[in-house]
């Protein structure tokens, strides 16, 4: 790890105010992504800006029809939250799957979704719902945030406040794991929230996670695993590394939509 | 049995330091004035190396020197070797290259260190080395033993014609085609045993001072052998004479082989740390132990199996090409010969065998021996062409194997073992009932309606343990001699320190040992210590591997042992006035036969300490005893796994739903301390199966370079292990221990792709078997229907 100060602002303006007078500060969230590359030397930010004392940008609250989790809401708040349980079993069941327990405990939603890791849980939930992300400066719609592989919408100095989910009744996700790693392998979001049909892979593209248009349509006439039986995605524009071929990806995709439909429509 | 003897379940004394973070590792052990070593390592696979600029380097903050190894040759340090001499069908030597600790002008893997920083703090060292400039003159590299063969391949050591090390061979190759000429049944299968990455949880470490008052040099390190590494560094890297060199691998976590070896590491902090004067110390991280650390295994293989009308085999034949990475690591020429094709026999009477092993160089982490070494590469053939004929020629893959079992013993191997002992019916015949095998198709049946295919693997395994006998060894082309030593010194207030020359990194020798000599002196197992690992205080031995410390070293503090009896039972004898022949001892206690007369193992040993029943002419006072013991053979662990795999057909994910092991170790010490081997063994194993293969890339980049892309297996991957045992005495050694370390990793591959093929219907299938590569073979295949 290279020298970097360390700044611990206590309101989301400070933040931003240490962002602009930082040209190569990085915001700092859980540091379960960030930390790891610095160790390696393969990031160097001069300055770190720690979320951690700022207030007002944790927890999980029920806002009329959305459910709002604050950026720094860490996995296993989120997993765990009573009130998400209730009205979105499956959302809270994203942050349940990521990683082991240390990294459920410090890792944050903000932090995912700004990482944009085309392996990671939480776009495939940010997506397969229509989340909004909202910044210090906007909300983005989550189909305008996420584009391409570690790359999002935020701008230089922008900062994550928190995601806003509609509650959808019906919602499912099934994630098979990396073998190595135990991010998603592939991981596939579905819900419906009356007509708003989405189906979100994450995982297995390799710009990061997309929308399934074709089982979108599919499932209009029904929203059910039978509805898609069969139907599959070109394995072209999917990820092939040591682990799956395209082939495998684009084949689990149609695989998992079913499984995650099974869940959603239980 | 007594609640601490031999057979008892005793909990594991080191436990309470290891859980309660109190071990002393390597890192752990802080000398004043310590600096750091960072290394320059190649991030090419193949390159002549220009020039090295380290000005700026020694110009950073904190940098006390960085050296390099034109340095290291104009200092005289010796290259590292390979101790074990392989010779060639046509009678040549094998070619080793040169090894230098620092490359000077050529690098041959990426890792390959060039140049070393010596800062006082890591953080500066590694700001220095970035400032090394290495100018490299990148050459084509080539990663695949096959290719690294052929024509045209690049040339990675001078000299050195097709990259090939030897050409070896064993068996009588004409004898064995003449019995394939007379088969009735050929099987035939090319097998890839994948390459490994050993990921011991603590990462190698060294720590070098230097004393110049008296002109020694220490050095701790993280060593399954440090009298084997004070032999080499002293007799062949010439670092120091034998005597001024001391060795010391304090508590060490894990090894599985790769800390056997030599590493250029040590040497440079060795080297460092005198011409600095400065004790140097290096402690790898995870990103340099997936480089650096010698993997496992690595095998292309063609092997055919001949057999008879009645599924009697006749003759086997193997052609191996063994990928043995850049260098020569220490006993790397041991492991793809007489390690692996003397093992070809597996438990079955087959009268030919001919194996022909070539080794070569390519641009790969040095390989060498990784827990089990040889055994499991020898192993899967034998299990896989065994399960296979059974398939093709519709016979229970039990039946085949029963047909086939060595029965009498001793039996003379075609390929140099005697088997001395076994059962090798009674532990699969164990392991059928255990795993309910009868019970299988309906399981199977069952599985099928919820989507899932179940198979049932067997493997049953055998390895040569214990090793070795030093003039067997020795004839084989080992350098040094096998034995174990043992010193038992009995305190004035009879408690015992027991020197061994064995080395434990998760064993638990100070416990079995332990309860060794408790059983023995009857005292308390709690005035027992056991010392290894300085070579201060142990005057020789050979170290820890091949299942070699409980056959081998706890023979020599049998034999030490003994003769601490025979010395105090002359003690008691002019204690309790009597005759020596009179003396017996029993439980601790001395007696004279015919009377009442005793005395207590501690009063005794306070006798012979202050030695005032007895003149100095009469019997030398004191009571310490010390024995070499050499093995008269090896020892043949052997058994009987069976894996069940159910696999999602949708997903090709397989998941290991029952697992029975059934062995043969012979006499156990500690049953609990047993069975975490055989449970540690067998999740090696199933790594190697199903998840672990170090991969690299054309150009030579190890992709599967950390844990985000190395699979490790994880306590959820595995199921309860079922784990029985059946016991025949190894002849061999006084105790009649067999040996237990590596079973589990030997036996479990083949059992797992023995499962897996039985359930997905076709036989190709390589190692690790992916969710991806299962599915991938399922979409060639029809699956075997329950009967
Ligand atoms: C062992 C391990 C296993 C893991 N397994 C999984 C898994 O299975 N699935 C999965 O999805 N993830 C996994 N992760 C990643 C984990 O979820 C990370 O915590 C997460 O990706 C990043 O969140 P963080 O809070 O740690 O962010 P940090 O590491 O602190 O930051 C990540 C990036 O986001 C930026 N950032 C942080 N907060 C904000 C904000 N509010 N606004 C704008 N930018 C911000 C930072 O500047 C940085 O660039 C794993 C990580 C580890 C170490």
């Amino acid at each position: 790890m290279y020298n970097f100060t360390f700044h611990r602002p206590t309101t989301v303006r400070q933040a931003a105010g240490l962002l602009a007078r930082n040209p190569d500060a990085k915001l700092l969230a859980g540091g379960h992504s960030l930390i790891p590359v610095m160790k390696q030397r393969l990031a160097s930010p001069a300055a770190l800006v720690d979320l951690g004392l700022v207030e007002g940008i944790v927890g999980v609250e029920l806002k009329g029809r959305s459910v709002s989790i604050g950026a720094m809401t860490r996995h296993a708040d989120v997993a765990n939250s009573p009130v998400l349980k209730e009205v979105m079993p499956a959302l809270a069941s994203v942050p349940g799957s990521i990683g082991d327990p240390q990294v459920r405990n410090r890792g944050t939603i903000g932090g995912s979704i700004a990482n944009n890791d085309p392996n990671a849980d939480y776009p495939a939930a940010c997506l397969g719902l229509g989340a909004t992300i909202i910044t210090n400066k906007r909300r983005i719609a989550a189909d305008d945030f996420f584009t391409g592989m570690f790359s999002t919408a935020l701008e230089e100095g922008e900062i994550i406040v928190r995601v806003s989910f509609p509650v959808a009744k019906k919602a499912g996700y099934e994630k098979f794991k990396h073998p190595a790693s135990g991010f998603a392998l592939v991981g596939v979001f579905v819900s419906k929230r009356g007509p708003d049909i989405r189906v979100a892979v994450t995982g297995a593209g390799a710009n990061g996670v997309f929308r399934v248009p074709s089982f979108e349509e599919a499932l209009k006439k029904r929203f059910s695993p039978k509805s898609i039986e069969g139907l599959t995605i070109p394995a072209s524009g999917m990820n092939a590394d040591i682990h799956a071929s395209a082939e495998y990806r684009a084949h689990l995709v149609g695989v998992l939509a079913r499984r995650a439909l099974v869940k959603a429509t239980a | 049995m007594s609640a601490t003897g031999i057979g008892a379940a005793v909990r594991r004394k080191e436990d309470f330091r290891f859980i309660t973070g109190q071990g002393q590792y390597t890192d752990d052990v802080v000398r004043p004035g310590e600096t750091r070593a960072v290394f320059v390592r190649s991030p090419h696979a193949h390159a002549n190396i220009k020039s090295i600029d380290v000005s700026a380097a020694k110009a950073m903050p904190g940098v006390i020197d960085v050296l390099t190894g034109a340095q290291l040759a104009t200092d005289k340090i010796g290259n590292l070797i390979c101790g074990w001499m392989i010779h060639s069908k046509d009678g040549t030597p094998m070619k080793m290259a040169p090894h230098p600790a620092l490359a000077a002008s050529k690098v041959n893997c990426v890792g390959d260190a060039v140049a070393v920083v010596i800062a006082e703090t890591v953080g500066q060292g590694k700001d220095a080395a970035e400032k090394v400039k290495v100018e490299y003159e990148v050459l084509s590299a080539v990663v695949d033993p096959a290719k690294a063969q052929a024509k045209g391949a690049p040339q990675i050591h001078p000299d050195i014609a097709n990259n090939t090390i030897y050409q070896w061979h064993l068996g009588d190759a004409k004898a064995t085609e003449a019995a394939f000429a007379n088969a009735k049944h050929v099987t035939k299968l090319d097998i890839v045993n994948n390459r490994l990455v050993p990921n011991a949880m603590e990462p190698r470490a060294a720590l070098a001072e230097y004393d110049a008052g008296t002109d020694n040099l220490t050095l701790w390190n993280t060593s399954q052998n440090p009298h084997v590494a004070r032999l080499v560094i002293a007799a062949f890297v010439g670092m120091a004479p034998e005597h001024k060199l001391r060795v010391i691998a304090p508590d060490v976590g894990g090894g599985f082989g790769s800390k056997i070896f030599i590493y250029p590491e040590e040497v440079v902090c060795l080297w460092a740390a005198r011409k600095l004067r400065r004790p140097v110390k290096w402690t790898s991280d995870r990103s340099e132990a997936f480089l650096t650390d010698a993997h496992g295994r690595d095998h292309i293989t063609h092997a055919e199996l001949a057999l008879d009308g009645n599924g009697k085999i006749l003759a086997l034949r193997a052609k191996t090409i063994a990928n043995l990475g850049a260098y020569m690591s220490t006993f790397s020429s041991s492991v793809p010969t007489y390690l692996y094709a003397t093992l070809l026999s597996g438990q079955y009477d087959i009268p030919q065998i001919y194996c022909e092993v070539d080794a070569v160089y390519t641009n790969t982490a040095p390989v060498d021996a990784y827990r089990g070494a040889g055994r499991p590469e020898a192993t899967f053939v034998v299990e896989r062409l065994v399960e296979v004929a059974a398939r093709q020629l519709n016979l229970e893959p039990a039946e085949l194997r029963r047909r086939n079992f060595v029965k009498s013993f001793p039996h003379q191997t075609p390929v140099i073992m005697a088997y001395d002992a076994g059962d090798y019916n009674a532990s699969m015949k164990k392991a059928m009932e255990m795993a309910d095998v009868k019970g299988f198709a309906k399981r199977k049946r069952e599985a099928a309606r919820h989507g899932k295919l179940r198979g049932l693997g067997f493997s049953a395994y055998i390895e040569a343990c214990g090793i070795a006998p030093s003039q067997a060894v020795g004839s084989l082309g080992a350098g040094v001699g096998l034995w174990e030593s043992a010193e038992v010194r009995v305190n004035p207030t009879g408690s015992v320190e027991v020197l061994t020359g064995c080395h434990a990194h998760g064993q638990g020798h100070e416990t079995t040992f332990a309860q060794l000599v408790s059983e023995r002196l009857g005292i308390p197992f709690d005035s027992v210590s056991i010392v290894h690992g300085d070579t201060d205080k142990v005057q020789f031995g050979m170290g820890t591997y091949g299942s070699r410390s409980g056959a081998v070293g706890m023979s020599a503090i049998v034999k030490a042992l003994d003769k601490i009896e025979a010395k105090a039972k002359k003690v008691a004898a002019f204690m309790l006035e009597a005759a020596e022949g009179d003396i017996e001892f029993k439980d601790g206690k001395f007696t004279v036969a015919g009377t009442d007369k005793s005395a207590a193992f501690g009063e005794v040993a306070l006798n012979a300490y202050i030695a005032h029943k007895f003149t100095g002419a009469e019997l030398e006072p004191g009571l310490k005893e010390t024995s070499f013991y050499d093995p008269t053979n090896f020892t043949f662990p052997a058994g009987c796994h069976i894996c069940e795999i159910e696999i999602d057909i949708e997903t090709g994910k397989s998941e290991i739903v029952n697992w029975t092991a059934v062995d043969d170790f012979g006499t156990v010490i500690n049953p609990m301390i047993v069975e975490g081997q055989v449970h540690g063994g067998i999740a090696q194993g199933v790594g190697q199966a199903l998840m672990e293969g170090a991969v690299y890339s054309a150009e030579g980049q190890l992709v599967s370079g950390s844990f985000m892309d190395y699979t490790m297996p994880r306590a959820h991957d595995l199921p309860s292990f079922h784990v029985g045992l059946t016991e025949t005495k190894a002849p061999s050694n006084p105790l009649g221990i067999k040996g237990c370390g590596e079973a589990g990793a030997i036996a479990s591959p083949a059992a797992v792709i023995n499962a897996i093929t039985d359930a997905i219907g076709t036989e190709e299938l390589a190692m690790p078997a992916t969710a991806n590569a299962v599915w991938a073979a399922l979409q060639r295949a029809t699956p075997r229907q329950a009967a």
